[in-house]
């Protein structure tokens, strides 16, 4: 076969296949570099009095346990009230609705939320949110500008799932009678609850990462809050906003090593759930 | 009773659905009604065009073309390295790499996508700043081209795993003709292969510009920050690090105009995801 | 399912045990020894918002009154004196911290200064250079000097490293050395935290940071001969020197907690501690 292709045709496709080696090479090499140097640099300096306590000026010693805290707060917020209305928004698309146009409009809004930018967000969750509701800076602030970035994820994973149940089962539980509400209470919601568990997964993940958006509806405050309640009303900083002020504000280096790498364990834990779950999905087919 | 029931989760669910729409429109009338005083204040021309921003000067000029110069440049710095660079990684994962190489791939993909925007400009911020400096002798590392390169790896795994899925979906008979004629395997990836992919790889081209042109931590915190007129080795000003650097103590007509530059950058990705949507529709027509 | 139900009792578990935990600031900070709480105890919560060279002050402040007053919750936000005088005014925030005086146009807001801080120019350590006169540093920042060797150092030349345009260490520091809008910086930080690590990497820098916050990372050169430290800011030798204030809404009553905080920082108590963070508590 080989001595019918031209020299020149071999030529030219060994080049382009270096060219594609050299590329994908250089990907996996980024990756496996940037993973391994915050590690390096990021693992030596989580120690147990970074993680449990918080920063003191008097002792001059760095904490993050308040940002550790507040982002928990910020991820169950936001999943409380994103959860809800997103599933919620899917089952209408899904099961309910009958306009077609409602539908793709719906359908383009949510398309549209995820290309907009996190400053965006940050900005418009600040006039509304901060200024305009009263709520000043404030984890609610922020978890409500989360809710509506991650919602689209919501709406699409939960989607997703709905329409891989089964047409029969929809069509046995109306044979035996059984209204659309209770059917979807009782077979189609628990039929989809993994691709339901997976789009928050996703969403928690974004949540970690964000800071642009956090940084103007929930500021930056690195005060201990332990009631649930109280800090929903405090400004507080999340742990990726915390990587940003230790960072560019105090040059705290090591601090900011320490917690990309606990971000990157948080992504690491994320990406492998997700594909347990993904892979339980398809052995249920 | 049954029936109130269902009318009532019904009506509840429908609310539910259009809390997107809410939502879009709300952000989008906050954009215009905030970002538009500004712009009439100042003029549209004289904004978009003017040269020199200094907003806190005893006379204040408002000229944002070099923040929509910079962002511009910074996109398209980005897309000309990250594009090459993913769409061979595509290739790759698509049609040369086997099973088991092609998974440990795309998780390192999948990776690379989930690492927060802060990590990156860590990273930017405490390597590649001072390499720039040094390798380029240059008496400060901040600027357009840290910038690019941030940019360009925060974009990869957007248009890798898009164009893979792309290719993934060129229906086999078109490649196997093209064997058929005697075409080798690459010549037919090349010639075959991205031409019937094309769309969709476009649609992962968007999808990464709107990303890097959407940047804001990462960007801040290896550009330098300053309004200069782009240039590589200079420190620039990109439409969202404009805003993110003032925003917190700006008052008056300096407020106003950062909330102009906002509309500007709603505009462009509001253009954008248009291009997005009628490229893919295009696709899905086929 | 069964797996969701556990899932979700173990989360309204940890949920529930931390909505239970009191509101305690301290939990994690050092407390000293038991002093027996005031039965008229202060409670509440304060935010602070503003000058990021005030840092060092405020958290130690912060610190030591709520380790009297452990029922009082108050937050700092990093975000620049522009910031900080802008949300007193919004009442978004019970107090704003400015490393400035306030401007005729900021109307309707009440200063109390409670420190002064020296505002030291410095350079990386590897720049030979140690002192330099006023004119020297305008010429420097307004680009006249374009290279080391003309005020002392090697042939390199010159990284003007600033901060951004709202902050009150620029404006001190812009206006003391008379280069207001004259400058054009290589790059333009939101912190004084910032300032000292670009400083700290680049052998060709110079720029201008709190006294509070500088640390032998880099050198703090001498102007005009004079070093500076709290003694020559609080006798007025050392020139480039500014207030650090709190900045309250004239027309909003503040709250208990508000005015004993206040109160607290003007004290005799908080001047070992001013002093500690680096800045002179003002008499």
């Amino acid at each position: 076969m080989n001595n019918r292709i031209s020299a020149k045709r071999r030529a030219h496709s060994a080049i382009l296949k270096g060219l594609i080696f050299l590329c994908s090479g250089i990907t996996v090499v980024l990756l496996i570099s940037l993973i391994s140097y915050i590690f390096y640099r990021g693992l030596g300096n989580i120690t147990w009095e970074l993680l449990t306590t918080s920063r003191s000026a008097l002792k001059n010693t760095i904490g993050i346990l308040p940002n550790i805290i507040f982002t928990f707060y910020i991820i169950l917020t936001t999943l409380v009230i994103v959860l809800p209305v997103g599933i919620g928004a899917a089952i209408y698309l899904n099961e309910y609705a009958e306009n077609k146009r409602l539908v793709s409009v719906i359908e383009f809004a949510a398309e549209t939320l995820t290309g907009i930018p996190s400053i965006i967000y940050g900005l418009v969750g600040y006039l509304f949110f901060c200024q305009r509701l009263k709520m000043g800076s404030s984890i609610l602030a922020g978890s409500l500008t989360l809710v509506i970035m991650v919602l689209p994820t919501i709406v699409r994973t939960t989607q997703e799932a709905l329409k891989t149940v089964p047409y029969s089962y929809r069509e046995g539980a109306v044979g035996l009678g059984a209204t659309k509400w209770y059917m979807i209470r009782t077979i189609i919601l628990p039929s989809s609850l993994d691709g339901i568990v997976s789009g928050a997964i996703l969403a928690i993940g974004r949540i970690v990462g964000e800071s642009a958006a956090l940084i103007f509806t929930a500021g930056t405050a690195y005060t201990l809050v332990t009631n649930y309640f109280d800090a929903l009303g405090t400004s507080g900083g999340t742990l990726s906003v915390a990587l940003y002020v230790y960072v560019s504000e105090h040059g705290e280096f090591n601090t900011g090593f320490a917690i990309a790498a606990i971000l990157m364990m948080i992504v690491l834990f994320i990406n492998y759930s997700t594909k347990l779950i993904n892979k339980r999905l398809k052995k249920d087919r | 009773m049954k029936n109130a029931v269902e009318k009532f989760m019904n009506g509840l669910f429908f609310i539910c659905g259009i809390v997107t729409i809410i939502a879009v429109l709300t952000i989008s009338i906050y954009m215009i009604i905030s970002g538009l005083p500004a712009i009439k204040e100042i003029g549209v021309w004289e904004f978009i065009t003017g040269q020199v921003w200094k907003s806190t000067a005893a006379d204040p000029q408002f000229g944002i073309l070099p923040f929509i110069l910079t962002s511009v440049y910074g996109t398209l710095g980005a897309v000309l390295i990250g594009v090459p660079v993913g769409l061979m990684t595509a290739v790759f994962l698509s049609k040369l790499s086997g099973p088991k190489l092609s998974a440990a791939v795309n998780t390192a993909v999948e990776l690379l996508a989930g690492i927060p925007s802060v990590v990156y400009g860590l990273i930017g911020m405490i390597i590649l700043v001072p390499t720039i400096m040094k390798t380029f002798g240059l008496k400060n590392g901040t600027g357009l081209l840290a910038a690019i390169i941030v940019l360009s790896i925060m974009i990869l795994p957007s248009i890798i795993s898009v164009s893979r899925m792309a290719l993934n979906s060129v229906p086999p008979e078109y490649e196997e003709a093209s064997y058929a004629l005697g075409a080798t395997k690459i010549e037919t990836i090349f010639k075959v292969s991205i031409p019937a992919a094309k769309s969709g790889i476009a649609a992962g081209i968007v999808l990464g510009i709107g990303r890097a042109i959407g940047e804001a931590m990462a960007v801040m915190m290896v550009a330098g920050n300053v309004a200069n007129m782009p240039s590589l080795f200079k420190s620039v000003t990109f439409l969202t690090t404009a805003i993110s650097k003032e925003m917190s103590y700006a008052a008056g007509l300096q407020r106003q105009a950062l909330y102009s530059i906002a509309l500007i950058l709603f505009f462009f990705i509001m253009l954008i995801n248009i291009i997005l949507n009628v490229i893919l529709k295009r696709r899905a027509g086929r | 399912m069964k797996k969701a139900i556990s899932f979700i009792t173990i989360a309204v578990i940890i949920f529930a045990s931390l909505a239970g935990c009191g509101s305690s600031a301290n939990a994690g900070t050092s407390t000293e020894s038991a002093t027996p709480p005031d039965p008229s105890a202060l409670s509440g919560s304060i935010s602070t918002n503003g000058s990021t060279s005030m840092e060092k002050v405020i958290a130690s402040l912060i610190e030591a009154f709520t380790a009297e007053n452990p029922g009082v919750t108050i937050t700092y936000d990093a975000t620049g004196s522009g910031s900080g005088i802008t949300a007193a005014s919004e009442g978004s925030a019970d107090i704003g911290l400015s490393s400035r005086a306030l401007k005729d146009s900021e109307t309707g807001l009440d200063a109390t200064v409670i420190a002064l801080d020296g505002i030291a120019v410095i350079v990386n350590n590897a720049n030979a250079v140690n002192d330099l006169t006023i004119e020297q540093i305008a010429g420097l920042f307004t680009g006249e000097i374009i290279s080391w060797s003309e005020v002392g150092g090697a042939d390199i030349p010159v990284a003007l490293i600033g901060r951004e345009a709202g902050s009150g260490t620029r404006d001190g520091f812009e206006s003391i050395i008379g280069v207001a809008d004259a400058c054009i910086y290589d790059q333009e930080l939101t912190s004084t935290g910032a300032v000292i690590t670009a400083v700290t990497s680049n052998e060709y820098a110079i720029g201008y940071a709190s006294l509070s916050a500088v640390s032998d990372k880099t050198k703090t050169l001498t102007v005009n001969g004079v070093m500076c430290t709290e003694d020559t800011v609080l006798n007025g030798t050392y020139a480039i020197q500014r207030p650090f204030i709190m900045v309250t809404n004239s027309g909003k009553e503040p709250s208990d907690a508000v005015k004993a905080f206040m109160e607290y920082a003007l004290s005799s108590a908080a001047t070992e501690i001013i002093a500690n963070a680096g800045a002179v508590q003002a008499r």
